[in-house]
This record gives C-alpha cells, sequence and structure tokens, in this order.
C-alpha cells in the first residue's frame, strides 16, 4: 500500500471510529439517562411516564411501613410541597431514616405509587442528598413565587 | 505552531470552563441582604388570639428569634423538639411566624377558598400542631398569605432569624436548627448580640 | 508542639520544592552543571520534611491529640491504633498530605535509579516534579492546613468514618496514590522531553519502567478499592461507575494507552507526539480526579467534605499544570512528527487501534462522569448517568481492544501479511466462538451480553496459550524449563498481563449472569434455600467493639447435608458518630463467594437477611492481580537494569570529573 493510501486509510478508520463512538455515547445517553424530578414535578405529572427516574426529598416520618412478608417497604418521600408514596422491596441502606433525605431510582406505576429499584441514602450522616435538598428548595421557591 | 496540535488545549479550555461554572453552583449558604438591616415591619394576628394582632415593634428593646414554620413543613418537625427545648431553659423569647399554614400545603387545594374560611382553618390546623407537639413560641403569628415571609426573604420553610432590640436582623438561619448548630452559631451569635446591644 | 513542627516542616518542603523547581531548571537552561546539581538534595530534603510532618500528624493521631482540629474529627480514643494511622489519610486534608508524600517518595526514587539519565535531563524532570510538589504543598498550606489548632481542644474525638474503618481501606489509598501520583514521573519525562526537544526510543526507554510501576500501583489500588466496596458496601457490588472510582479508572485506561504506546516509540520511534499526548493526558486525568474529589463539584456517594475555596485553588492548579503542559506540547510536538514508518497491517497498527479505542473509552468514561455537571451548568435540568450508560458505551468499545489485544502480538512490527497470521489466529477464534455459545447453553443463560463475554475470555486464554507455545517452539533442542527461562521477562508480562484481562473478564462475564440474591426474613431457627445452599439462621447476639456496639448473627451455611461455613454478619452502630453500619460476611471460594449481609430488624424480632451467591467473583481480582502482576514482570525486564548498569560508571566518571 503506497503511504498516501495507507494515511487515508488510517485517517479514515480513525474518522468511522470516531463516528460509532459518537453515535455510541449519544445513544447510551437516549436511553440511559436518569432524570431526576421533585415530588411537586411528580404530582403535576411532569414525569415521565414508563420510564425510570429519580426523585428526591425527606422520608415523610411516620410514613414508613413494613408489609408482611418483611421485605416490602413503603414510605413517602416528600420536598415539603408535594408527598409521593415510594414501594420497594429490598435492604434499605444504612443511613435511611425517617425525616432525613434520600432519593430513590424507579419508575412510576399507574395508581400514583413510584416503585423503586434502588434506594439512596448518602455516606455520611450530616449530608442531605443534593437532589433531595434541591427538591425541597424548587418546593420553596416554588411555593414564595407561584402560591401567592 | 500546527492547528492540530492545539486541539487538545482548546478542548482542555472548554473544560475548564464548565468546571469553573460547577464550581459556582449548589451554593450551600445563601447571603441573606437583611442582615444588619432593619426587620421589614409588620402587623399580624396571633394563633392563640386571632382578634389580638402582634407589631414587630412589640418585641422593641429585646433580642429574640422569630421561626418561621408550617404545619405542613416535614423539617419543621425535625427541629421542633431543639426549640422546645430551647423555650424550657427560657434563654431567648421565640416568635413563630407561622407561613402560609394552608396555601402553602401542597395536599390542599387553596384556590377560591374564602379569606375567613383559610383563616380559621389555618387557626384549627395550626393549634392542633402545636398541641400535638409541643408550644416553644412566646406567642405565634399568621402569615396566611406569606406576605411577611416574602419581605423577609423567606427562602425555605424553617427559617429562623436572630433580630436585636434595634429591630434589626442580626442572623439567618436556613433549614432546621440541630443541637450542634444551636450550640455552636446561634446561642454565641445571641451572646455577641446582647453584648453588644 | 509537635503539630507546630510537622506545620514548620510542611513550610520548608514547601521552600525546598520552590528550590527544586526554579534552579535545575535554569541550570539545565544556561547549561550551569552547579545548579543542575541542586535538584537532587533539594529534592531529598524535601522528601525529608515532608515525612517529617507526615510522621508528626501520625504522632498526633496516635496519641490522640484532639486540640489538632483533624484528627478530633476524624479519631476517638476507643478506636484502634490501625485505624488511627490510617485515620491520618481518612479524610480531605491528611489525603492530600499523603498525596505530598508520594510525590516526594516518587521524586526520590527518580534521584536514586536515575543516575543514568543526561543531567540536563535529570535537571528538568525535577524541576517538573518540583513544580507539581509546589503546587500541592502551597495547596495545602492555604486551605487545608491539616496541623490548624483547636483551642480549646475536645475532650473527646469524632471518629472516622466508619466505612473507612477497614483493613481494605489502610492499603487502598497509598496504592492508588503510588498509581495516580506515579504518572508525575511519566509526565515530568514528557514535559522535559520536550523541553529538551529530545524525544527518541532512550526517552522512550527512559519512561517505561516508570510508567509501568506507576500502572501496576495504580491497578492495585483500584482492585483493592473495588474488593472494599465488595464487601464493605453491604450488598455485593463490585463496581459501580461512581464519580469518584471513574476518577482513577480514566487514568488508568489512559495510562494503559501509554504503556503499549511506549513500546511502540521504543522499538520503532514511532507515535511521538502521541506517546508524549497520552503522558500529558494520564497525569491531567491524574489531577482532575483529585480536583473532582475534593472540590465537590461532582457529589458522589463518598465524596470529601467539600468547600469552593479549595476547589477554585485546584482548578486553578489545574489550568496551570495541564494549561502549560499543553500549551507546550502545541509549540513543540509539530516537531516531533515521522518516525519509523509501518504498513497498515502491522504490530503498530494493531496497538495505535487500541490506543484510540481506550483514549475514547477514556472520554467516554470522562463525558458521562462530567455530563450531569454540563446539563446543571447549562440549566437543562438535573440528571445522572448510571452503570447502564457506561456499559452501554463500554462493552461495544471494549470488544474490539479485547480482540485486538490479543492479535497483536502475532504480528510482526513495521509490516506483514495478513492471509497467513489470520489463517494462524482463525482455529482459536472459532474456537472461542463456539466456546462462548456453548458455555453460555451449559450455564443455562444464553444472552447476547454472555456469550460475548465467555467468548472473549476463551478468545484471550487460546490465543495467549498459542503465543506461549509458538514462542517456546522458537527454540527448538533446549529442555522446555530452559525455554521458559529463555524468555525474557518483557514478553512474560505481556503474556501474563493480556491472560489476567481474560480472567478479569471470566469473573465478570459469569457472576453478572449466575449470582442470586434473596432478601428474607428469618427467626431463629429458620432456614432460606439460594443456589442449593442451605442456610440456617441460628439467631443475633451482641457483639461490642472497640468503638462501636453490634447485633451480630449467625448463620451455618450447608450444601446437599455438608456443612460449608458459619458466617456472622454484623450491624454495627458506631458510638462517637451514631452512624450504623453493615458488616457483611462472606465464604471465599475459587469458584464462587457466598455472602451474607444483616439488614434490620422488624418489630416481631425477626431480621431481615440478604443473601447473595456470587459465582467466580474472586476471578475479577485475581484478573487484575495478574494484569498488576505482568506489569511487575515487564518492569523488572533485564534491559532496563542493563541501561542503569551501563551508564552508572559513565555518571560516576563524570561525577568525579
Amino acid at each position: 500500500m503506497k503511504p498516501r493510501s495507507k494515511r487515508l486509510v488510517l485517517v479514515g478508520g480513525g474518522v468511522a471510529l470516531l463516528v460509532a463512538a459518537v453515535a455510541l455515547v449519544l445513544n447510551a445517553f437516549q436511553q440511559n439517562l436518569v432524570f431526576f424530578h421533585t415530588p411537586t414535578e411528580v404530582a403535576a405529572g411532569k414525569a415521565p411516564s414508563g420510564k425510570t427516574f429519580r426523585i428526591g426529598g425527606l422520608v415523610e416520618v411516620g410514613s414508613i411501613q413494613r408489609e408482611a412478608d418483611g421485605i416490602t417497604v413503603r414510605f413517602a418521600v416528600t420536598d415539603t410541597a408535594r408527598t409521593i408514596p415510594v414501594a420497594y422491596r429490598g435492604t434499605l441502606p444504612d443511613l435511611f431514616k425517617e425525616g432525613k433525605g434520600a432519593v430513590v431510582q424507579g419508575r412510576l406505576e399507574s395508581d400514583g405509587t413510584f416503585r423503586a429499584t434502588e434506594v439512596l441514602a448518602k455516606h455520611d450522616e450530616n449530608y442531605m442528598p443534593p437532589e433531595a435538598a434541591h427538591a425541597v428548595e424548587q418546593a420553596h421557591k416554588a411555593g414564595a413565587t407561584v402560591k401567592q | 505552531m500546527k492547528a492540530k496540535f492545539l486541539v487538545p488545549l482548546f478542548l482542555f479550555l472548554g473544560l475548564v470552563g464548565f468546571l469553573a461554572f460547577g464550581l459556582t453552583l449548589n451554593p450551600r449558604e445563601v447571603p441573606s441582604p437583611l442582615i444588619d438591616r432593619p426587620a421589614p415591619a409588620f402587623t399580624l394576628a396571633r394563633v392563640d388570639d386571632p382578634s389580638q394582632p402582634f407589631a414587630l415593634a412589640d418585641m422593641r428593646g429585646k433580642v429574640w428569634l422569630l421561626n418561621v414554620w408550617a404545619s405542613w413543613c416535614v423539617a419543621c418537625r425535625q427541629e421542633h423538639p431543639v426549640l422546645v427545648d430551647l423555650a424550657r431553659q427560657k434563654v431567648v423569647p421565640i416568635v413563630g411566624l407561622n407561613y402560609k399554614e394552608v396555601r402553602g400545603d401542597g395536599a390542599l387545594d387553596a384556590r377560591g377558598m374564602a379569606l375567613e374560611a383559610e383563616t380559621g382553618l389555618a387557626i384549627e390546623r395550626a393549634r392542633r400542631w402545636l398541641a400535638e407537639h409541643g408550644d416553644p413560641y412566646t406567642l405565634s403569628v399568621l402569615d396566611i398569605d406569606g406576605r411577611v415571609g416574602i419581605d423577609f426573604g423567606v427562602y425555605g420553610v424553617p427559617e429562623t432569624f436572630l433580630i436585636d432590640g434595634d429591630g434589626k436582623i442580626r442572623y439567618k438561619h436556613i433549614g432546621p436548627i440541630t443541637p450542634e448548630n444551636l450550640q455552636q452559631v446561634i446561642l454565641p451569635k445571641l451572646e455577641e448580640v446582647r453584648r453588644a446591644g | 508542639m509537635i503539630p507546630e513542627l510537622g506545620h514548620f516542616a510542611l513550610v520548608l518542603a514547601l521552600v525546598l520544592a520552590l528550590v527544586q523547581a526554579v534552579v535545575p531548571m535554569i541550570g539545565a537552561s544556561r547549561n550551569r552543571l552547579a545548579l543542575m546539581a541542586v535538584g537532587r538534595p533539594a529534592a531529598q530534603g524535601q522528601f525529608f520534611f515532608v515525612a517529617f510532618a507526615f510522621a508528626c500528624l501520625t504522632w498526633a493521631f496516635v496519641t490522640s491529640d484532639f486540640s489538632v482540629e483533624y484528627v478530633a474529627l476524624h479519631s476517638n480514643t476507643a478506636t484502634p491504633l490501625y485505624y488511627r494511622i490510617t485515620g491520618v489519610w481518612g479524610s480531605h486534608e491528611g489525603s492530600l498530605l499523603l498525596w505530598a508524600l508520594v510525590l516526594a517518595v516518587w521524586t526520590v526514587a527518580v534521584t536514586v535509579f536515575s543516575r543514568h539519565l543526561p543531567d540536563v535531563f535529570l535537571a528538568r524532570v525535577l524541576g517538573v516534579l518540583g513544580w507539581i510538589s509546589v503546587g500541592f504543598l502551597a495547596f495545602m498550606l492555604v486551605t487545608s492546613n491539616p496541623f490548624e489548632r483547636l483551642l480549646p481542644g475536645a475532650p473527646e474525638g469524632r471518629d472516622l468514618n466508619p466505612l473507612l474503618q477497614d483493613p481494605g481501606m489502610i492499603i487502598h489509598p497509598p496504592l492508588l496514590y503510588m498509581g495516580y501520583v506515579g504518572f508525575s514521573v511519566a509526565f515530568a519525562f514528557a514535559i522535559a522531553a520536550l523541553l529538551s526537544g529530545r524525544m527518541d526510543a532512550a526517552w522512550a526507554r527512559w519512561s517505561r519502567p516508570w510508567t509501568t510501576v506507576a500502572w501496576v500501583f495504580l491497578t492495585a489500588g483500584i482492585a483493592v478499592g473495588s474488593g472494599w466496596a465488595y464487601y464493605e458496601l453491604g450488598w455485593g457490588g463490585w463496581w459501580f461507575w461512581d464519580p469518584v472510582e471513574n476518577a482513577s479508572f480514566m487514568p488508568w485506561l489512559l495510562g494503559t494507552a501509554l504503556i503499549h504506546s511506549l513500546a511502540v516509540t521504543e522499538k520503532r520511534g514511532a507515535f511521538r507526539s502521541w506517546t508524549v499526548l497520552l503522558a500529558i493526558g494520564a497525569f491531567s486525568l491524574s489531577l482532575l480526579g483529585t480536583f473532582l474529589v475534593r472540590s465537590g463539584v461532582i457529589t458522589s456517594v463518598h465524596a470529601f467534605a467539600t468547600d469552593p475555596k479549595r476547589g477554585l485553588f485546584i482548578l486553578f492548579l489545574l489550568v496551570v499544570v495541564i494549561g502549560v503542559s499543553l500549551l507546550l506540547y502545541a509549540w513543540r510536538a509539530p516537531r516531533l512528527s515521522g518516525g519509523g514508518s509501518f504498513a497498515f497491517v502491522s504490530r503498530e497498527t494493531a496497538l495505535l487501534g487500541n490506543n484510540v479505542l481506550l483514549s475514547v473509552a477514556s472520554a467516554s468514561v470522562l463525558l458521562g462522569t462530567l455530563y450531569p455537571l454540563f446539563l446543571d451548568a447549562l440549566g437543562m435540568g438535573k440528571i445522572s448517568v448510571g452503570p447502564p450508560y457506561f456499559e452501554a458505551v463500554f462493552v461495544p468499545l471494549m470488544t474490539p481492544v479485547v480482540v485486538l489485544m490479543m492479535f497483536g502480538p502475532f504480528l510482526r512490527w513495521k509490516g506483514d501479511t495478513l492471509g497467513p497470521v489470520v489463517r494462524r489466529v482463525a482455529p482459536a477464534f472459532v474456537a472461542s466462538v463456539a466456546i462462548g455459545v456453548g458455555t453460555a447453553f451449559a450455564i443455562g443463560h444464553v444472552t447476547p451480553r454472555t456469550v460475548l463475554g465467555l467468548a472473549l475470555a476463551a478468545w484471550v486464554v487460546l490465543a495467549s496459550l498459542q503465543q506461549l507455545l509458538a514462542r517456546l517452539g522458537e527454540r527448538a533442542g533446549a529442555s522446555s524449563a530452559a525455554r521458559l527461562r529463555g524468555l525474557p521477562s518483557a514478553w512474560w508480562g505481556m503474556w501474563l498481563a493480556h491472560l489476567g484481562v481474560g480472567v478479569f473478564i471470566i469473573g465478570v462475564s459469569l457472576v453478572g449472569s449466575l449470582q442470586q440474591n434473596l432478601d428474607v426474613k428469618m427467626k431463629e431457627g429458620q432456614r432460606a434455600e439460594l443456589a442449593g445452599y442451605t442456610f440456617v439462621f441460628r439467631g443475633v447476639q451482641d457483639a461490642p467493639g472497640p468503638n462501636y456496639d453490634a447485633a451480630r448473627a449467625t448463620l451455618d451455611v450447608s450444601r446437599g447435608g455438608v456443612a460449608i461455613a458459619t458466617l456472622q454478619p454484623e450491624k454495627r452502630l458506631y458510638r462517637a458518630q451514631g452512624m450504623p453500619m453493615t458488616e457483611a460476611a462472606l465464604d471465599i471460594g475459587p469458584f464462587r463467594d457466598v455472602y451474607v449481609s444483616l439488614g434490620e430488624q422488624l418489630p416481631d424480632g425477626s431480621w431481615i437477611v440478604s443473601l447473595y451467591f456470587k459465582p467466580f467473583i474472586s476471578w475479577i481480582w485475581l484478573g487484575c492481580t495478574l494484569m498488576a502482576l505482568g506489569g511487575i514482570f515487564a518492569a523488572a525486564d533485564r534491559r532496563y537494569r542493563k541501561l542503569a548498569e551501563r551508564r552508572a560508571p559513565a555518571a560516576a566518571a563524570r561525577q568525579a570529573a
């Protein structure tokens, strides 16, 4: 192969690889980004149905209940304005507590319950997950400006 | 200098731009423009006796705390025992500002509700809540439409303002008060204000 | 008093670092031997003072001196001694001190083992390392002094984060930092080469062992970190694509590319500007990782407490170090093009292909890590990028890497003909696909991911065997032991590391396909079944530790009536911070782990227990171990030692003169 055509093949291969990689990344983003919504947004129907997303907020005090199997847990996540009921099957993280911040990931069922596949709490007890703090903040901002 | 060798540098500079912007996000503390300014004047009805008005000026000469709360506020429940405890020690008078008791509650639809009906409901809810969780307040006032809260720049409930004898806001605490920040920040600040005044 | 001495030692270290950064550089540009010679003692002195400061902080931890704020926040009198010592690097300030110490260790290693380097070159290398050290020591002294006093002293400390009170955390940070910071040596070599305009095979040969050793540390550090996550986080995951993990994984990917690119530059003189760029990139990503972890720009499950001022300082450091080196690159690299030419079908092309793929993979991890930040910065909402993204991008990118990785060694340098090589590897390739499909059916888990993983693993193993047999066949006549010994250490290094990738893939694929998990409510005497194992719950006792209270459950594990293990998972409550922790219990085996973690107690007195069956999971770490071992073999190759021996007398003669 002549140096010129060799160079062409290498550059062409590189460009093709890059295009493939970009396509791969975009496709993965398209399908796998997990959006974050506040309970108020979920209550307003702004959350996607049939897609995985996250809700952040405080675990409402007194809301944690266990079903008879002992494994399924129900609780409510609130941003102080709206509250979303959550069902989760599995072990809860050590730092999951009523009145503390938590982020749940899962899907919204047709009955309005959020079926969580993952419950996240932080590694530091003093620290509220930023997404949870964000949700509470948003709710307050909305409360201060919209609901005059 | 060939252009293609500059590509990594430009990519990096773009990245730095984003990182620098990222650093400015998510401020943990929100500076209040009201610090060391006179607190916005208000006159509001009391929760325990709505016929009696309470005015900011009534507290002139005292150093006191104004605590913004509502029965629908989850974080308020979290800080409430701290306040009850503080009230028991009688260190400082605490005035409660009950903020948008009815229309702030996402679970209720207050639109179209007459103001009187809303006030009645708010009083009932606030009293029940205080009876249930304890009442640390010297008195609580009703901010039905949230106007006073907005004047105070309330950002999220709960919030607590430290107001001095001249009626100036000297400190603002956002979010629930924990025993730690009460001991480490609020009480020392209170001492400082008292000594200065 | 001792903390003040430590603080003072840090100031002295900073002064010496400045000397090390400035004087040899001036000497190198004016060709003054006396000035260049300052670098070595300055570096060694700096090491002494940083080590002294480190010892002072350790002393403060050992004696529980709670008048030092950092100690009061991260230790406690009840904390066991070894966790008091590891508490030194348990948080921000101390881990920076560890960073500085590790950098000083690497710098001293350069002064000791690089006697064969030309003086001008060594002076520049030390100068660059000195500048990095100045940056970090200044960062520490200005924003994060670990010796900050707390007056009056606290009566008791807050204790180290319980998650870090684990044997894995004793060695994970030092190993990881040795890796991260080790790339600074490759970086310094690259910058020195750019400055001097000398960038030839000799430069690549000097750089290679340093880069490889740093890579070995990084590999080991990441592996230990992942092992820690596996048993400490309590649910048996071993990699989470968490921003902090990604921060260490990106330099690893680029470092892997760098090692291979250096090989081409050494053997064939090609890819020179590319190699330099990779050296800059690997270290830049290490710095970026530090920025991401320290600044709080990205919130992660294990981000340290954060402070915007610190973030700004590191960002500034990042801009100076990376910006200046990329500018230098743009200025000097155009002169580096050329080098050995090669045909399209050649080992160079295979290595180039892998290099590009690894870099793209690294970029895609970077993108996934920073994308939430981008969207947030643009006000487009809050999102999170989870494992599905990384897996969707990473698997397709790594598949050709693994195929090429085993194909490359069959190709000759410079040029080869495709036909015969393809015919040589075709049987192994076809057999691999067959094994992949066959095994997937045999284990009853036929998914594209499983088939792909098993086929790739088979390909690596078969092609490795074929390569070994081929190399042994070259020396017909000698005894097989002599033939094995006759192969160069560097070749063994490559072979082992590549084989390690295969073993790793076996682990990842099988645990991904066959793992099982069951959450059950258990009472004393109750049993549960999982994957053919029987678990009998024997109840829970109190088991207080030195600085925690614990409930310890006992479970008897048996299989087909044969007792296998007694596992005792714990639920701990660390007293000082009031923080609960799950301590899993494992029965580790070569072909499977049985993993039990204790959940919470229910009002009726029963406990929630999570049972896991993790087949072949230890192969993941076995694979990492083989990779690291391969790196050690590669770095120990005789030709590097020969190089040192040959140059040493010359250097001695020069010094005597």
